[in-house]
């Protein structure tokens, strides 16, 4: 049975419904409201103010609301239902934060959490996301090319894959034993992939930084691949000779590859990837290979995608 | 006291009652539901409205189920022949909501596309085996009326409605081979039809039936184990 600890007063509380559930087209359609308008925009704190938009629009498709961005999340450290993060990451202690980049570097670099914001210069890019489940939505991620931050590093030429590691305290995240899985969870991409100007760290979304469940304070994302190797709540990162083991391959290698590249073509073993439902529609659209992101395929060329799947 | 609960159980009340309650999780859905016609979102629905009631008619199913089998155990523990009076409601329940949880998958999730769903069936095992159980549950809600009974004469409508063991076994493997890796849910679900078929297995092993009784002709300790199930 689930046991549900009364959350403390959210915005969404005291704020009427239609508001912040679809907020910018809302207010744009009335301009009577403007004075509650600058209200909600005021009563969201710690805005990031230094961003530039970019031109990754995700082709101009529709940005799905916050409320589902904040509340249907896979981050099974805070509970396996989609619901369950935003409830139970509301505590969770993102500062003081350590983040580490080590391994096969010139110059491995400590960050805290006020630096993790100037690691590089800010921007937005609105990405597609689709989730190894056939759900996807589309997200405006505030943050900076991982490469920017691996150049700082100077990796050697030992340096072939880098692992990453999400923050785990079984203290703050009492749930996550019944999540099924190993943690903390590990993540890893082929140094290639992590140069890829598409690779991202995020440390915001919507303007704001990043709320918890999100995977605040700072977080991977990888946009044509399933969004289980987009890892949160980023500890460590660490350049390696050897491919990293990865937290769903380990659980499941039948299931989850190592590369786990979006790709309609290749069926998850017990159900289709063909298709996927855009949070916020009725019905299904078709997935798209590489997500939609096609200028990654130089990267597997020749590769046989089924079989590294 | 048991001639108490047997008074409750025999009244007409009790069984109006007994109804509403089982109607309650799909009127749950109705204000939600409302919502999300009007406002286009419901918190309660989650961001995923589909998959959410798809799932909840489901678990419901599997509940109505188990709920369904605990109707004899009940009876023997308890000396209670008059709960039998609620195990075709129950049983119909469950047909109700598995109605709508493949209706949810088939029209939504599917599109009315008869060859996709066939051939979801025959490659997806999870599929697969929800579809079996779905098939098995159809002859118990077309037979259930007491016409059928008399029909197929008791022995062999009893033997038939056995079929909702295997009904519920294939609704939790179905839960079972869905889950990502939380199995918490469909391991408890499970335990629970365990124990309610390791209770059948132990009352057959001490006493097993040479000749299924006939109608009407129950041992005396459960006066109307075969009475028909108003």
């Amino acid at each position: 049975m689930l046991i549900r600890k009364p959350a403390d007063l959210r915005n969404s509380d005291v704020t009427p419904k239609p508001l912040y559930v679809n907020r910018r087209s809302f207010l744009t359609g009335s301009v009577a409201l403007g004075a509650l308008g600058a209200l909600a925009g005021t009563a969201r704190a710690g805005k990031i103010e230094d961003f530039k938009k970019t031109s990754y629009n995700a082709g101009d498709e529709k940005v799905t609301p916050l409320e589902a961005i904040t509340h249907y999340n896979n981050f099974y450290e805070f509970g396996t239902d989609k619901e369950d993060p935003s409830k139970n990451a509301t505590n969770f202690r993102t500062s003081p934060w350590t983040l580490k980049v080590e391994g096969a570097v010139a110059k491995p670099l400590t960050f805290d959490h006020d630096s993790l914001m100037k690691i590089a210069p800010l921007e937005e890019r609105i990405y597609r996301h689709r989730c190894v489940e056939a759900w996807s939505i589309v997200v405006p991620w505030i943050g900076f090319p991982l490469s920017a931050l691996l150049k700082q590093a100077e990796p050697t030429s030992k340096a072939k894959y880098v692992a990453f590691e999400s923050y785990y305290d079984p203290k703050q995240m009492p749930l996550a034993r019944w999540g099924g899985i190993a943690f903390p969870y590990v993540e890893g991409l082929r140094l290639d992939e992590a140069m890829h100007p598409l690779t991202l760290l995020a440390v915001g979304l919507y303007g704001d930084p990043l709320p918890n469940q999100d995977g605040a304070p700072i977080r991977l994302v990888v946009p044509w691949k399933y969004g289980f190797k987009s890892a949160k709540s980023l500890v460590k990162i660490r350049l390696v000779e050897k491919q990293p083991p990865t937290t769903w391959n380990l659980s499941a290698p039948n299931e989850y590859g190592f590369y786990s590249n979006v790709n309609p073509q290749v069926d998850h073993p017990r159900w289709s990837q063909a298709k996927e439902r855009r949070l916020g529609e009725l019905f299904k659209r078709n997935t798209l290979m590489f997500n939609g992101y096609s200028e990654v395929a130089s990267l597997y060329a020749g590769m046989d995608l089924r079989k590294n799947f | 006291m048991s001639k108490l609960v047997g008074s409750i159980l025999g009244s007409r009340w009790t069984k109006v009652a007994v109804f509403t309650l089982c109607l309650i999780p799909i009127l749950r859905l109705a204000r939600p539901l409302w919502m999300l016609a009007t406002l286009g979102y419901s918190p309660e629905l989650t961001a995923n409205p589909i998959e959410y009631i798809t799932h909840y008619t489901g678990t419901w199913t599997i509940r109505f189920l188990l709920i369904t089998l605990c109707v004899t155990p009940f009876r023997k523990i308890f000396n209670q022949p008059k709960i039998v009076r609620y195990r075709r409601m129950l049983g119909l329940f469950a047909f109700f909501y598995v109605c709508l949880h493949f209706l949810t998958w088939f029209v939504l999730d599917k599109f009315f596309s008869f060859s996709e769903m066939w051939a979801d069936i025959l490659k997806r095992r999870y599929i697969t085996v929800g579809m079996l159980g779905f098939a098995m549950l159809l002859p118990l809600a077309v037979t259930s009326t007491a016409g059928w009974v008399r029909r197929l004469g008791f022995q062999k409508w009893q033997r038939l409605h056995r079929l909702i063991y295997f009904a519920a076994l294939a609704g939790v493997i179905h839960y079972y081979w869905l889950v990502k890796s939380d199995v918490r849910l469909p391991l408890m679900y499970g335990a629970i039809l365990a124990v309610l078929m390791l209770y059948r297995f132990f009352l057959w092993k001490q006493a097993p039936p040479k000749r299924a009784p006939v109608a009407g002709s129950a041992p005396a300790t459960t006066p109307s184990t075969a009475s028909l199930p108003d």
